[in-house]
């Protein structure tokens, strides 16, 4: 029989006092998968299955999703609830393959960094967006749009 | 590596001789079920940070938008489609399962029985998405 031996790195204490950052890290993990399954669920429905699924997808078809607030919204929220789940759980995964030091620092500081700035980018994305750019050719416009 | 930057003892050069507590998964579906719950989670990931930013191509212009996500009907993209599509359906049903054999002392004690509860829901929801999925890839 394989003798696997005990784990290397003791177990670490919860700090008695304040708030315990890795527990609600735990609690986050899971409250935020319950919901991303309707949100991605919900998103690759409508967009791979419904009428023509992916072939259907280009510019027009993005800005009549978010022509409705309701899509803007699910949109958002999917963003930063995937986008810090993952990223959190990529942290976990950086811990569990480093040491503390150098390398550790600088993976986790850079999926600190790529988070923020996509979450950033995707939110002023879905909220800046002109379905209706001037100048643009009619035939690649939403329908709504004066000039298609 | 020096003595400072490691706080845990290095591993001794005989094998231990008592066995490990019951903590340890031995490639038994627990094992299985967490290494692909950590492969289809890093697979998503990397693709979410590409997919945020040829979404944001909208920014852009109609033209670089639709160019990119043109792509994206592509035969063989269609088929990785169906990869990241059975890695999420996969990490989002077994996500649920960790969950209930977190909080349900049932489920604790069955989680080899949702294991395969899990691929069970896999397969259907596979077959309900890949023929639709390819129909629309293949026809124009
Ligand atoms: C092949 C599968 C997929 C296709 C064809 C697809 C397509 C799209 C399209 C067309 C949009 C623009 C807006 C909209 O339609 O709602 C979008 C946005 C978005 N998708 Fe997907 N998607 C796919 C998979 C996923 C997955 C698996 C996730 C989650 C991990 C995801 C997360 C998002 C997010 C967060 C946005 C908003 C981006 C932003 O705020 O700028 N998508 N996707
Ligand atoms: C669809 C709904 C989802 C559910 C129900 C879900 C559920 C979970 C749960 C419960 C964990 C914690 C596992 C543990 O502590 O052992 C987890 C880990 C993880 N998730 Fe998700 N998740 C979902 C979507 C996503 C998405 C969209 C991404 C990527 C952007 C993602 C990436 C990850 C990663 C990288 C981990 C860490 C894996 C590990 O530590 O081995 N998940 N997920």
């Amino acid at each position: 029989m394989t003798v696997i031996e005990s784990p290397r790195t003791p177990a670490r204490p919860a700090p008695k006092r304040g708030v315990n950052l890795e527990k609600w890290g735990w609690i986050y993990m899971r409250a935020s998968g319950v919901v991303l399954v309707v949100l991605v669920f919900g998103h690759l429905f409508v967009n791979l299955m419904v009428g023509e699924g992916v072939k259907a997808i280009d510019f027009g078809f993005v800005g009549g999703k978010w022509a409705d607030p309701f899509w803007q919204w699910w949109d958002v929220l999917m963003l930063w609830l995937a986008l810090i789940h993952g990223a959190n759980g990529m942290r976990t995964i950086v811990s569990d393959y480093t040491n503390p030091g150098t390398v550790q620092r600088i993976l986790k500081g850079a999926l600190l960094l790529s988070t923020i700035v996509l979450l950033v980018l995707g939110t002023l994305v879905v909220f800046t967006f002109d379905p209706c750019p001037a100048g643009s050719p009619a035939e690649l416009l939403p329908s709504f749009c004066p000039a298609a | 590596m020096s003595a400072t930057t490691t706080r845990t003892p290095i591993a001794p050069e005989k094998p231990a001789t008592h066995k490990p507590g019951g903590t340890l998964y031995r490639g038994r579906e627990g094992m299985w079920s967490w290494v692909l719950h950590r492969i289809t989670g890093v697979a998503i990931f990397f693709f979410l940070l590409v997919h945020i930013l040829d979404t944001a191509l909208v920014r852009v212009s109609p033209e670089a938008y639709n160019a990119v996500i043109g792509t994206y009907q592509t035969p063989i993209m269609g088929l990785g489609e169906v990869a990241l599509v059975g890695a999420i359906v996969f990490h989002a049903f077994n996500g649920l399962r960790v969950i209930l054999v977190d909080f349900w002392s049932w489920a604790t004690r069955n989680q080899k029985v949702l294991f395969y509860i899990v691929i069970a829901l896999w397969v259907v929801t596979m077959l309900g998405f890949v023929p639709r999925h390819l129909m629309n890839v293949f026809s124009h």
